[in-house]
Protein backbone atom coordinates (compact mmCIF):
# COMPACT_ATOMS: atom_id res chain seq x y z
CA UNK A 1 0.00 0.00 0.00
CA UNK A 2 1.20 3.43 -0.93
CA UNK A 3 1.37 5.90 2.19
CA UNK A 4 -1.74 8.40 0.62
CA UNK A 5 -3.79 5.31 0.99
CA UNK A 6 -2.81 4.65 4.21
CA UNK A 7 -3.13 8.41 5.34
CA UNK A 8 -6.66 7.90 4.43
CA UNK A 9 -7.31 5.16 6.05
CA UNK A 10 -5.70 6.90 9.13
CA UNK A 11 -7.75 10.28 8.59
CA UNK A 12 -11.21 8.39 8.08
CA UNK A 13 -10.37 5.79 11.41
CA UNK A 14 -9.95 9.24 13.47
CA UNK A 15 -13.41 10.40 12.29
CA UNK A 16 -14.38 6.82 12.96
CA UNK A 17 -13.31 7.24 16.36
CA UNK A 18 -14.64 10.79 17.10
CA UNK A 19 -17.94 9.87 16.63
CA UNK A 20 -17.74 6.37 18.12
CA UNK A 21 -16.23 8.05 21.38
CA UNK A 22 -18.55 10.21 21.81
CA UNK A 23 -21.35 8.16 22.11
CA UNK A 24 -19.84 6.05 25.00
CA UNK A 25 -22.01 7.12 27.67
CA UNK A 26 -19.72 8.74 30.44
CA UNK A 27 -20.56 6.20 33.12
CA UNK A 28 -18.59 3.65 31.54
CA UNK A 29 -15.46 6.02 30.50
CA UNK A 30 -13.33 3.71 32.91
CA UNK A 31 -13.95 0.97 30.94
CA UNK A 32 -13.02 3.17 28.15
CA UNK A 33 -9.67 3.77 28.58
CA UNK A 34 -9.20 0.01 29.91
CA UNK A 35 -10.39 -1.78 26.54
CA UNK A 36 -8.65 1.24 24.61
CA UNK A 37 -5.14 0.35 26.12
CA UNK A 38 -5.91 -3.38 26.02
CA UNK A 39 -6.35 -2.41 21.96
CA UNK A 40 -3.68 -0.62 21.42
CA UNK A 41 -1.57 -2.97 22.47
CA UNK A 42 -1.99 -4.51 18.89
CA UNK A 43 1.20 -2.97 18.38
CA UNK A 44 2.15 -6.34 19.27
CA UNK A 45 2.10 -6.90 15.87
CA UNK A 46 5.15 -5.07 15.09
CA UNK A 47 6.98 -7.01 17.84
CA UNK A 48 6.00 -10.31 16.35
CA UNK A 49 7.49 -9.69 13.22
CA UNK A 50 10.70 -8.45 15.22
CA UNK A 51 10.54 -11.73 17.30
CA UNK A 52 9.82 -13.77 14.21
CA UNK A 53 12.17 -11.96 11.56
CA UNK A 54 15.46 -12.27 13.61
CA UNK A 55 15.12 -16.38 12.83
CA UNK A 56 14.98 -15.34 9.46
CA UNK A 57 17.55 -12.70 8.79
CA UNK A 58 21.05 -12.41 9.25
CA UNK A 59 22.07 -9.94 12.31
CA UNK A 60 18.59 -9.62 13.59
CA UNK A 61 19.72 -11.01 16.95
CA UNK A 62 18.89 -7.51 18.98
CA UNK A 63 15.66 -6.94 16.98
CA UNK A 64 15.01 -10.36 17.86
CA UNK A 65 15.01 -9.99 21.52
CA UNK A 66 13.56 -6.59 21.84
CA UNK A 67 10.87 -7.90 19.83
CA UNK A 68 10.57 -10.51 21.82
CA UNK A 69 10.42 -7.95 25.35
CA UNK A 70 8.08 -6.11 23.02
CA UNK A 71 5.64 -9.19 22.65
CA UNK A 72 5.88 -9.82 26.91
CA UNK A 73 5.03 -5.92 27.32
CA UNK A 74 2.39 -6.02 25.15
CA UNK A 75 0.96 -9.04 26.37
CA UNK A 76 0.72 -7.80 29.99
CA UNK A 77 -1.49 -5.41 28.28
CA UNK A 78 -3.46 -7.37 25.58
CA UNK A 79 -4.56 -10.19 28.80
CA UNK A 80 -4.89 -7.44 31.84
CA UNK A 81 -6.55 -4.86 29.25
CA UNK A 82 -9.28 -6.60 28.37
CA UNK A 83 -9.58 -8.96 31.38
CA UNK A 84 -9.75 -6.04 33.70
CA UNK A 85 -12.38 -4.65 30.97
CA UNK A 86 -14.55 -7.76 31.50
CA UNK A 87 -14.62 -7.47 35.36
CA UNK A 88 -15.44 -3.40 35.51
CA UNK A 89 -18.56 -4.27 32.92
CA UNK A 90 -19.94 -7.30 34.91
CA UNK A 91 -20.56 -5.11 37.54
CA UNK A 92 -22.87 -2.62 36.08
CA UNK A 93 -26.27 -4.14 36.83
CA UNK A 94 -29.72 -2.74 36.63
CA UNK A 95 -32.24 -1.89 38.87
CA UNK A 96 -34.51 -4.51 38.71
CA UNK A 97 -32.93 -7.19 38.92
CA UNK A 98 -31.80 -9.05 42.14
CA UNK A 99 -28.27 -7.88 43.23
CA UNK A 100 -25.87 -10.87 43.09
CA UNK A 101 -22.91 -11.17 45.92
CA UNK A 102 -20.07 -8.82 45.78
CA UNK A 103 -17.04 -10.79 44.63
CA UNK B 1 14.52 -10.83 -1.27
CA UNK B 2 13.76 -7.73 1.29
CA UNK B 3 10.50 -7.24 -0.62
CA UNK B 4 9.31 -11.12 -0.72
CA UNK B 5 9.50 -10.77 2.73
CA UNK B 6 7.50 -7.98 3.49
CA UNK B 7 4.70 -8.22 1.03
CA UNK B 8 1.36 -8.87 2.66
CA UNK B 9 -0.82 -11.25 1.11
CA UNK B 10 -4.50 -10.06 0.38
CA UNK B 11 -6.01 -12.74 2.96
CA UNK B 12 -3.82 -11.09 5.79
CA UNK B 13 -4.54 -7.52 4.86
CA UNK B 14 -8.14 -8.57 4.75
CA UNK B 15 -8.00 -10.06 8.14
CA UNK B 16 -5.87 -7.31 9.70
CA UNK B 17 -8.92 -4.57 8.32
CA UNK B 18 -11.50 -7.24 10.03
CA UNK B 19 -9.55 -6.47 13.29
CA UNK B 20 -9.34 -2.47 12.69
CA UNK B 21 -13.40 -2.91 12.24
CA UNK B 22 -13.47 -5.12 15.55
CA UNK B 23 -11.89 -3.08 17.63
CA UNK B 24 -14.18 -0.20 16.54
CA UNK B 25 -17.24 -2.52 17.41
CA UNK B 26 -15.73 -3.02 20.79
CA UNK B 27 -15.43 1.06 21.42
CA UNK B 28 -19.58 0.96 19.83
CA UNK B 29 -20.32 -1.43 22.51
CA UNK B 30 -19.95 0.89 25.49
CA UNK B 31 -22.45 3.27 24.21
CA UNK B 32 -24.93 1.41 26.80
CA UNK B 33 -24.02 -1.34 29.64
CA UNK B 34 -25.65 -4.08 27.86
CA UNK B 35 -23.87 -3.89 24.85
CA UNK B 36 -21.05 -3.33 26.84
CA UNK B 37 -19.36 -7.13 27.22
CA UNK B 38 -19.88 -8.23 23.77
CA UNK B 39 -18.21 -5.21 22.82
CA UNK B 40 -15.33 -6.06 24.95
CA UNK B 41 -15.88 -9.81 23.40
CA UNK B 42 -15.66 -8.14 20.26
CA UNK B 43 -12.19 -6.24 20.81
CA UNK B 44 -10.80 -9.74 22.06
CA UNK B 45 -11.81 -11.95 18.77
CA UNK B 46 -10.31 -8.38 16.66
CA UNK B 47 -6.34 -9.12 19.29
CA UNK B 48 -6.91 -13.11 18.23
CA UNK B 49 -7.12 -12.31 14.21
CA UNK B 50 -4.57 -9.80 14.60
CA UNK B 51 -2.21 -11.53 15.98
CA UNK B 52 -2.81 -15.08 14.62
CA UNK B 53 -2.68 -13.15 11.41
CA UNK B 54 0.65 -12.34 11.81
CA UNK B 55 1.74 -15.84 13.27
CA UNK B 56 0.80 -17.68 10.23
CA UNK B 57 2.41 -14.61 8.21
CA UNK B 58 5.82 -15.36 10.03
CA UNK B 59 5.78 -18.86 11.38
CA UNK B 60 9.21 -18.97 12.91
CA UNK B 61 10.69 -18.38 16.15
CA UNK B 62 7.17 -19.95 17.83
CA UNK B 63 8.58 -21.50 21.12
CA UNK B 64 10.00 -17.86 22.15
CA UNK B 65 7.15 -16.03 20.93
CA UNK B 66 4.40 -18.28 22.53
CA UNK B 67 6.54 -18.62 25.79
CA UNK B 68 6.98 -14.50 25.72
CA UNK B 69 2.75 -14.46 24.99
CA UNK B 70 2.64 -16.84 28.13
CA UNK B 71 4.61 -14.67 30.46
CA UNK B 72 3.12 -11.30 29.40
CA UNK B 73 -0.85 -12.65 29.45
CA UNK B 74 0.39 -14.59 32.95
CA UNK B 75 1.12 -11.35 34.39
CA UNK B 76 -1.79 -9.45 32.86
CA UNK B 77 -4.13 -11.42 33.70
CA UNK B 78 -3.23 -11.96 37.65
CA UNK B 79 -3.08 -8.20 37.77
CA UNK B 80 -6.83 -7.63 36.34
CA UNK B 81 -7.68 -10.15 38.80
CA UNK B 82 -6.19 -9.21 41.77
CA UNK B 83 -6.40 -4.92 41.34
CA UNK B 84 -8.98 -3.16 43.69
CA UNK B 85 -11.22 -1.06 41.90
CA UNK B 86 -10.28 2.10 43.85
CA UNK B 87 -6.71 1.62 41.93
CA UNK B 88 -7.37 1.38 38.79
CA UNK B 89 -6.00 5.05 37.90
CA UNK B 90 -3.05 3.45 38.42
CA UNK B 91 -3.16 0.46 36.72
CA UNK B 92 -4.46 2.29 33.56
CA UNK B 93 -1.04 3.89 33.78
CA UNK B 94 0.72 1.58 34.51
CA UNK B 95 -0.70 -0.02 31.23
CA UNK B 96 -0.05 3.15 29.25
CA UNK B 97 3.53 2.99 29.98
CA UNK B 98 3.68 -0.62 28.72
CA UNK B 99 1.89 0.58 25.02
CA UNK B 100 4.96 3.49 24.64
CA UNK B 101 7.56 0.48 25.83
CA UNK B 102 6.06 -1.62 23.24
CA UNK B 103 6.43 0.84 20.76
CA UNK B 104 9.66 2.20 20.93
CA UNK B 105 11.33 -1.68 21.39
CA UNK B 106 8.85 -2.21 17.83
CA UNK B 107 10.67 0.98 16.29
CA UNK B 108 14.49 0.37 17.55
CA UNK B 109 13.59 -3.29 16.42
CA UNK B 110 12.82 -1.82 13.26
CA UNK B 111 15.71 0.39 12.28
CA UNK B 112 17.78 -2.68 13.85
CA UNK B 113 16.42 -4.94 10.87
CA UNK B 114 14.60 -2.78 8.23
CA UNK B 115 14.24 -5.66 6.00
CA UNK B 116 12.17 -8.02 8.33
CA UNK B 117 9.97 -4.80 8.05
CA UNK B 118 10.32 -4.41 4.74
CA UNK B 119 10.65 -0.67 5.10
CA UNK B 120 14.13 -1.12 2.82
CA UNK B 121 14.53 0.72 -0.40
CA UNK B 122 15.27 -2.04 -2.91
CA UNK B 123 18.11 -0.34 -4.86
CA UNK B 124 20.02 1.01 -2.51
CA UNK B 125 19.62 -0.67 1.02
CA UNK B 126 18.57 2.13 2.81
CA UNK B 127 15.47 2.85 5.11
CA UNK B 128 13.02 4.76 3.44
CA UNK B 129 13.38 8.35 4.35
CA UNK B 130 9.05 8.33 4.84
CA UNK B 131 10.22 5.32 7.05
CA UNK B 132 12.30 7.22 9.27
CA UNK B 133 9.75 9.71 10.13
CA UNK B 134 7.86 7.34 11.34
CA UNK B 135 9.46 5.68 13.12
CA UNK B 136 11.37 8.73 14.48
CA UNK B 137 8.03 9.58 15.33
CA UNK B 138 6.38 6.49 16.92
CA UNK B 139 9.51 6.24 18.97
CA UNK B 140 9.70 10.07 20.54
CA UNK B 141 6.03 9.13 21.36
CA UNK B 142 6.30 6.01 22.06
CA UNK B 143 8.87 7.16 24.75
CA UNK B 144 6.79 10.12 26.15
CA UNK B 145 4.32 7.93 26.82
CA UNK B 146 6.65 5.42 28.86
CA UNK B 147 8.16 7.75 30.70
CA UNK B 148 4.95 10.33 31.21
CA UNK B 149 3.14 6.86 32.36
CA UNK B 150 5.71 5.91 34.96
CA UNK B 151 5.71 9.64 36.60
CA UNK B 152 1.99 9.70 36.58
CA UNK B 153 1.69 5.72 38.16
CA UNK B 154 3.78 6.60 40.63
CA UNK B 155 2.06 10.00 41.50
CA UNK B 156 -1.47 8.09 41.58
CA UNK B 157 -0.27 5.39 43.74
CA UNK B 158 1.16 7.72 45.91
CA UNK B 159 4.64 6.70 45.86
CA UNK B 160 5.55 10.31 44.36
CA UNK B 161 4.04 13.28 46.00
CA UNK B 162 1.17 14.65 43.78
CA UNK B 163 2.02 18.17 44.63
CA UNK B 164 3.12 19.80 41.65
CA UNK B 165 7.20 20.10 41.01
CA UNK B 166 8.31 22.81 39.41
CA UNK B 167 11.79 23.11 37.72
CA UNK B 168 13.21 26.83 37.18
CA UNK B 169 12.68 27.85 33.17
CA UNK B 170 10.28 24.28 32.91
CA UNK B 171 8.26 25.91 29.75
CA UNK B 172 11.58 27.06 28.02
CA UNK B 173 13.51 23.45 28.58
CA UNK B 174 10.01 21.88 27.19
CA UNK B 175 9.86 23.78 24.12
CA UNK B 176 13.48 23.36 23.44
CA UNK B 177 13.57 19.89 23.60
CA UNK B 178 10.65 19.45 21.23
CA UNK B 179 11.98 21.37 19.15
CA UNK B 180 15.16 19.39 19.14
CA UNK B 181 12.98 16.01 18.41
CA UNK B 182 11.47 17.58 15.96
CA UNK B 183 14.26 19.04 14.49
CA UNK B 184 16.74 15.39 14.88
CA UNK B 185 13.80 13.98 13.05
CA UNK B 186 13.99 15.62 10.44
CA UNK B 187 17.62 15.36 10.07
CA UNK B 188 17.39 11.52 10.63
CA UNK B 189 14.91 10.51 7.48
CA UNK B 190 17.64 12.87 5.46
CA UNK B 191 20.74 11.50 6.88
CA UNK B 192 22.58 8.86 4.76
CA UNK B 193 24.47 7.44 7.81
CA UNK B 194 21.21 7.01 9.45
CA UNK B 195 19.76 5.45 6.59
CA UNK B 196 21.98 2.60 6.83
CA UNK B 197 21.02 1.48 10.30
CA UNK B 198 23.89 3.78 11.54
CA UNK B 199 24.60 6.86 13.76
CA UNK B 200 23.49 7.92 17.22
CA UNK B 201 20.16 10.31 15.98
CA UNK B 202 17.58 7.90 16.71
CA UNK B 203 19.23 7.35 20.12
CA UNK B 204 19.46 10.93 20.84
CA UNK B 205 15.52 11.26 19.83
CA UNK B 206 15.02 8.73 22.30
CA UNK B 207 16.65 10.03 25.57
CA UNK B 208 14.94 13.21 24.33
CA UNK B 209 11.93 12.15 24.38
CA UNK B 210 12.50 9.98 27.86
CA UNK B 211 13.33 13.47 29.08
CA UNK B 212 10.83 15.20 28.09
CA UNK B 213 8.11 13.02 29.20
CA UNK B 214 9.06 13.37 32.79
CA UNK B 215 9.18 17.05 32.46
CA UNK B 216 6.24 17.87 31.02
CA UNK B 217 4.37 15.12 33.91
CA UNK B 218 5.93 16.00 37.16
CA UNK B 219 4.74 20.11 37.04
CA UNK B 220 1.10 18.91 36.76
CA UNK B 221 -0.73 18.62 39.92
CA UNK B 222 -3.07 15.27 41.86
CA UNK B 223 -6.36 17.79 40.67
CA UNK B 224 -5.42 17.40 37.29
CA UNK B 225 -4.67 13.65 36.89
CA UNK B 226 -8.28 12.91 35.06
CA UNK B 227 -6.70 14.77 32.13
CA UNK B 228 -3.03 13.33 32.25
CA UNK B 229 -4.19 10.04 32.11
CA UNK B 230 -6.90 10.80 29.37
CA UNK B 231 -4.19 12.49 27.57
CA UNK B 232 -1.11 9.87 28.12
CA UNK B 233 -4.28 7.82 26.73
CA UNK B 234 -4.44 9.33 23.29
CA UNK B 235 -0.39 9.64 23.43
CA UNK B 236 -0.50 5.67 23.45
CA UNK B 237 -2.60 5.56 20.51
CA UNK B 238 -0.93 8.10 18.35
CA UNK B 239 2.11 5.76 19.21
CA UNK B 240 0.77 2.48 17.89
CA UNK B 241 -0.40 4.80 14.66
CA UNK B 242 2.64 5.87 13.41
CA UNK B 243 3.84 2.07 14.18
CA UNK B 244 1.39 1.27 12.11
CA UNK B 245 2.30 3.58 9.31
CA UNK B 246 5.59 1.91 9.51
CA UNK B 247 4.49 -1.69 9.50
CA UNK B 248 1.46 -0.54 6.45
CA UNK B 249 -0.59 -2.54 9.19
CA UNK B 250 -4.63 -1.37 8.56
CA UNK B 251 -5.37 -2.61 11.87
CA UNK B 252 -2.62 -1.32 13.98
CA UNK B 253 -3.71 2.08 12.18
CA UNK B 254 -6.61 1.66 12.79
CA UNK B 255 -6.39 1.08 16.45
CA UNK B 256 -4.39 3.95 16.78
CA UNK B 257 -6.33 6.40 15.51
CA UNK B 258 -9.63 5.18 17.84
CA UNK B 259 -7.46 5.27 20.83
CA UNK B 260 -5.87 8.82 20.22
CA UNK B 261 -8.43 10.90 19.34
CA UNK B 262 -10.27 8.49 22.18
CA UNK B 263 -7.92 9.78 24.88
CA UNK B 264 -8.20 13.45 22.94
CA UNK B 265 -12.14 13.24 23.83
CA UNK B 266 -11.57 12.94 27.31
CA UNK B 267 -9.10 15.27 28.45
CA UNK B 268 -11.46 17.46 26.75
CA UNK B 269 -14.56 16.71 28.73
CA UNK B 270 -12.37 16.45 31.84
CA UNK B 271 -10.56 20.30 30.99
CA UNK B 272 -14.64 21.59 30.37
CA UNK B 273 -15.59 19.99 33.80
CA UNK B 274 -12.81 21.80 35.18
CA UNK B 275 -13.01 25.03 33.05
CA UNK B 276 -9.49 24.49 32.39
CA UNK B 277 -7.78 25.05 29.15
CA UNK B 278 -5.39 22.19 28.07
CA UNK B 279 -2.82 24.53 27.56
CA UNK B 280 -3.06 25.31 31.17
CA UNK B 281 -3.40 21.73 32.33
CA UNK B 282 0.07 21.31 30.39
CA UNK B 283 2.02 24.08 32.02
CA UNK B 284 0.85 22.18 35.27
CA UNK B 285 1.08 24.12 38.47
CA UNK B 286 -2.23 23.84 39.63
CA UNK B 287 -2.93 23.61 43.19
CA UNK B 288 0.92 24.37 43.94
CA UNK B 289 -0.03 27.75 46.16
CA UNK B 290 -2.91 26.64 48.43
CA UNK B 291 -4.63 29.36 49.44
CA UNK B 292 -4.53 31.34 46.31
CA UNK B 293 -8.17 32.08 46.38
CA UNK B 294 -8.17 35.42 48.47
CA UNK B 295 -9.22 33.01 51.98
CA UNK B 296 -6.16 32.62 52.76
CA UNK B 297 -5.97 35.67 55.75
CA UNK B 298 -8.96 34.08 56.80
CA UNK B 299 -7.33 31.95 59.37
CA UNK B 300 -10.33 32.18 62.10
CA UNK B 301 -12.41 29.05 62.36
CA UNK B 302 -15.65 29.96 61.38
CA UNK B 303 -18.74 28.48 62.68
CA UNK B 304 -20.72 25.44 61.54
CA UNK B 305 -22.38 23.26 62.92
CA UNK B 306 -21.54 19.11 63.45
CA UNK B 307 -23.64 16.44 63.68
CA UNK B 308 -23.93 12.26 64.27
CA UNK B 309 -24.25 9.17 62.39
CA UNK B 310 -27.93 9.18 64.73
CA UNK B 311 -28.74 12.93 63.65
CA UNK B 312 -27.91 12.25 59.56
CA UNK B 313 -29.96 8.77 60.17
CA UNK B 314 -32.28 10.47 61.62
CA UNK B 315 -33.11 13.68 58.66
CA UNK B 316 -32.51 11.14 56.43
CA UNK B 317 -35.55 8.64 57.40
CA UNK B 318 -37.26 12.08 57.68
CA UNK B 319 -36.41 12.85 53.87
CA UNK B 320 -38.68 11.83 50.80
CA UNK B 321 -35.55 12.34 48.21
CA UNK B 322 -31.98 12.25 49.19
CA UNK B 323 -28.95 12.49 46.56
CA UNK B 324 -25.62 11.33 47.05
CA UNK B 325 -22.67 12.87 46.12
CA UNK B 326 -19.64 11.14 45.89
CA UNK B 327 -16.15 11.84 45.45
CA UNK B 328 -12.67 10.74 45.63
CA UNK B 329 -12.69 10.63 49.77
CA UNK B 330 -15.32 7.98 49.37
CA UNK B 331 -13.05 6.32 46.94
CA UNK B 332 -9.51 6.01 49.63
CA UNK B 333 -11.73 5.04 52.51
CA UNK B 334 -13.61 2.08 50.33
CA UNK B 335 -16.70 3.45 51.99
CA UNK B 336 -18.97 2.33 48.66
CA UNK B 337 -20.13 -0.48 50.08
CA UNK B 338 -21.21 0.84 53.35
CA UNK B 339 -22.96 3.53 51.19
CA UNK B 340 -25.43 0.81 49.23
CA UNK B 341 -26.01 -0.67 51.85
CA UNK B 342 -27.29 2.84 53.48
CA UNK B 343 -29.24 3.37 50.68
CA UNK B 344 -30.78 0.39 50.16
CA UNK B 345 -31.75 0.62 53.90
CA UNK B 346 -33.05 4.35 53.18
CA UNK B 347 -34.96 2.71 49.91
CA UNK B 348 -36.78 -0.03 52.39
CA UNK B 349 -38.15 3.20 54.56
CA UNK B 350 -39.68 4.49 50.86
CA UNK B 351 -37.00 7.09 50.51
CA UNK B 352 -35.94 8.04 46.81
CA UNK B 353 -31.92 7.75 46.62
CA UNK B 354 -30.12 8.71 43.70
CA UNK B 355 -26.26 9.44 42.71
CA UNK B 356 -24.99 12.54 41.66
CA UNK B 357 -21.40 12.13 39.91
CA UNK B 358 -19.08 15.11 38.89
CA UNK B 359 -17.19 14.49 35.61
CA UNK B 360 -13.93 14.91 37.57
CA UNK B 361 -14.93 13.24 40.58
CA UNK B 362 -12.06 10.74 41.28
CA UNK B 363 -8.58 10.51 39.71
CA UNK B 364 -9.93 8.91 35.85
CA UNK B 365 -13.04 9.66 33.80
CA UNK B 366 -15.97 7.35 35.18
CA UNK B 367 -14.12 6.20 38.36
CA UNK B 368 -17.06 6.99 40.60
CA UNK B 369 -19.18 5.12 38.07
CA UNK B 370 -17.18 1.74 38.63
CA UNK B 371 -16.93 2.06 42.17
CA UNK B 372 -20.55 2.32 43.08
CA UNK B 373 -21.17 -0.52 40.02
CA UNK B 374 -18.81 -2.53 42.55
CA UNK B 375 -20.82 -2.07 45.29
CA UNK B 376 -23.86 -3.13 43.19
CA UNK B 377 -25.48 0.24 43.05
CA UNK B 378 -27.32 -0.02 39.84
CA UNK B 379 -26.39 1.84 37.05
CA UNK B 380 -29.97 3.35 36.53
CA UNK B 381 -30.13 5.10 39.98
CA UNK B 382 -26.47 7.06 39.07
CA UNK B 383 -26.84 10.22 37.12
CA UNK B 384 -24.63 12.89 35.60
CA UNK B 385 -23.90 16.47 36.63
CA UNK B 386 -26.61 17.71 33.68
CA UNK B 387 -28.74 15.70 33.97
CA UNK B 388 -29.29 15.57 37.93
CA UNK B 389 -28.31 19.16 38.86
CA UNK B 390 -31.70 20.60 38.50
CA UNK B 391 -33.06 18.11 41.10
CA UNK B 392 -31.48 19.73 43.96
CA UNK B 393 -33.71 22.71 44.41
CA UNK B 394 -36.25 20.10 45.11
CA UNK B 395 -34.49 17.38 46.99
CA UNK B 396 -34.80 17.15 51.06
CA UNK B 397 -31.33 16.15 51.78
CA UNK B 398 -27.75 16.15 49.70
CA UNK B 399 -25.39 13.48 51.38
CA UNK B 400 -21.75 14.68 50.35
CA UNK B 401 -19.21 11.87 51.00
CA UNK B 402 -15.33 12.87 50.31
CA UNK B 403 -16.20 15.46 47.49
CA UNK B 404 -15.19 18.92 48.12
CA UNK B 405 -14.60 21.36 45.33
CA UNK B 406 -17.24 19.72 42.72
CA UNK B 407 -19.49 21.59 44.89
CA UNK B 408 -18.21 24.47 45.92
CA UNK B 409 -20.64 27.40 44.77
CA UNK B 410 -17.55 29.82 44.73
CA UNK B 411 -17.16 28.42 41.21
CA UNK B 412 -20.21 30.47 40.56
CA UNK B 413 -19.58 33.66 42.26
CA UNK B 414 -16.15 34.41 43.29
CA UNK B 415 -13.71 35.50 40.05
CA UNK B 416 -10.66 35.63 42.01
CA UNK B 417 -11.32 31.79 43.00
CA UNK B 418 -8.95 29.23 41.10
CA UNK B 419 -11.90 27.31 40.51
CA UNK B 420 -13.91 30.15 39.33
CA UNK B 421 -15.96 28.71 36.14
CA UNK B 422 -16.16 25.14 36.80
CA UNK B 423 -19.27 23.55 36.81
CA UNK B 424 -20.61 22.37 39.91
CA UNK B 425 -22.99 20.08 41.81
CA UNK B 426 -25.63 22.66 43.35
CA UNK B 427 -26.03 21.12 46.78
CA UNK B 428 -26.37 24.00 48.90
CA UNK B 429 -30.03 24.48 47.33
CA UNK B 430 -31.12 21.18 48.82
CA UNK B 431 -33.28 21.67 52.09
CA UNK B 432 -30.73 19.62 54.19
CA UNK B 433 -26.59 19.35 53.25
CA UNK B 434 -25.31 16.74 54.95
CA UNK B 435 -20.96 16.99 54.62
CA UNK B 436 -19.32 13.78 55.31
CA UNK B 437 -15.38 15.11 55.68
CA UNK B 438 -12.33 13.93 57.69
CA UNK B 439 -11.84 17.00 59.45
CA UNK B 440 -12.40 20.63 59.08
CA UNK B 441 -8.94 21.40 58.40
CA UNK B 442 -8.12 20.32 54.43
CA UNK B 443 -9.52 22.19 52.05
CA UNK B 444 -9.79 20.19 48.45
CA UNK B 445 -6.93 20.45 45.96
CA UNK B 446 -7.74 23.32 44.81
CA UNK B 447 -6.68 24.59 48.24
CA UNK B 448 -10.33 26.98 48.34
CA UNK B 449 -12.42 26.96 51.37
CA UNK B 450 -16.06 26.05 50.69
CA UNK B 451 -18.94 28.14 51.98
CA UNK B 452 -21.21 25.07 52.24
CA UNK B 453 -19.23 24.10 55.20
CA UNK B 454 -20.73 27.26 57.68
CA UNK B 455 -23.78 27.16 55.71
CA UNK B 456 -27.08 27.05 57.53
CA UNK B 457 -28.48 24.35 56.32
CA UNK B 458 -25.72 22.41 56.33
CA UNK B 459 -24.23 19.49 58.89
CA UNK B 460 -21.19 18.36 58.98
CA UNK B 461 -20.36 15.20 59.60
CA UNK B 462 -16.38 15.22 60.61
CA UNK B 463 -14.99 11.06 60.73
CA UNK B 464 -13.51 8.49 58.62
CA UNK B 465 -16.63 8.60 55.58
CA UNK B 466 -16.55 4.26 56.02
CA UNK B 467 -17.05 4.82 59.66
CA UNK B 468 -19.28 7.32 59.42
CA UNK B 469 -21.53 5.38 56.52
CA UNK B 470 -20.84 2.13 58.84
CA UNK B 471 -22.17 4.23 62.09
CA UNK B 472 -25.63 5.48 59.92
CA UNK B 473 -26.32 2.16 58.82
CA UNK B 474 -26.26 0.81 62.10
CA UNK B 475 -28.28 3.79 63.37
CA UNK B 476 -30.67 3.32 60.69
CA UNK B 477 -30.97 -0.71 61.29
CA UNK B 478 -31.60 0.43 65.32
CA UNK B 479 -33.27 3.39 65.28
CA UNK B 480 -36.27 2.40 63.01
CA UNK B 481 -39.17 1.31 63.64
Amino acid sequence: MDFLSILSIFVLAVFVGYYVVWSVTPALHTPLMAVTNAISSVIIVGALIAAAAGAITDGGGLSQWLGLLGVVLASVNIFGGFAVTRRMLAMYKKKDKKPAASK
Amino acid sequence: MEHAVAATPAWAVLAYLAAGVLFILALRGLSSPESSQAGNRNGMIGMLIAVGTTLALRPTGLELIIGAIAIGGGIGWVIAQRIQMTAMPELVAGFHSLVGMAAVLVGCAAYLNPGAFGITDAATGAILAVSRVEMGLGVAIGAITFSGSIIAFLKLSGRMSGSPILLPARHVINLGVLAGIIVLTGVFAFDAAAGMGQGPLLWVILGLSFVIGVTLIIPIGGADMPVVISMLNSYSGWAAAAMGFTLQNTAMIITGALVGSSGAILSYIMCKAMNRSFISVIAGGFGADSGSGGAKGEVIQKAYKAGSADDAAFIMQNAETVIIVPGYGMAVSQAQHALREMGDLLKKEGVSVKYAIHPVAGRMPGHMNVLLAEANVPYDEVFELEDINSEFGQCDVAFVIGANDVTNPLAKTDKTSPIYGMPILDVEKAKTVLFVKRSMGGVGYAGVDNPVFYADNTMMLLADAKKMVENIVKALNGGGH
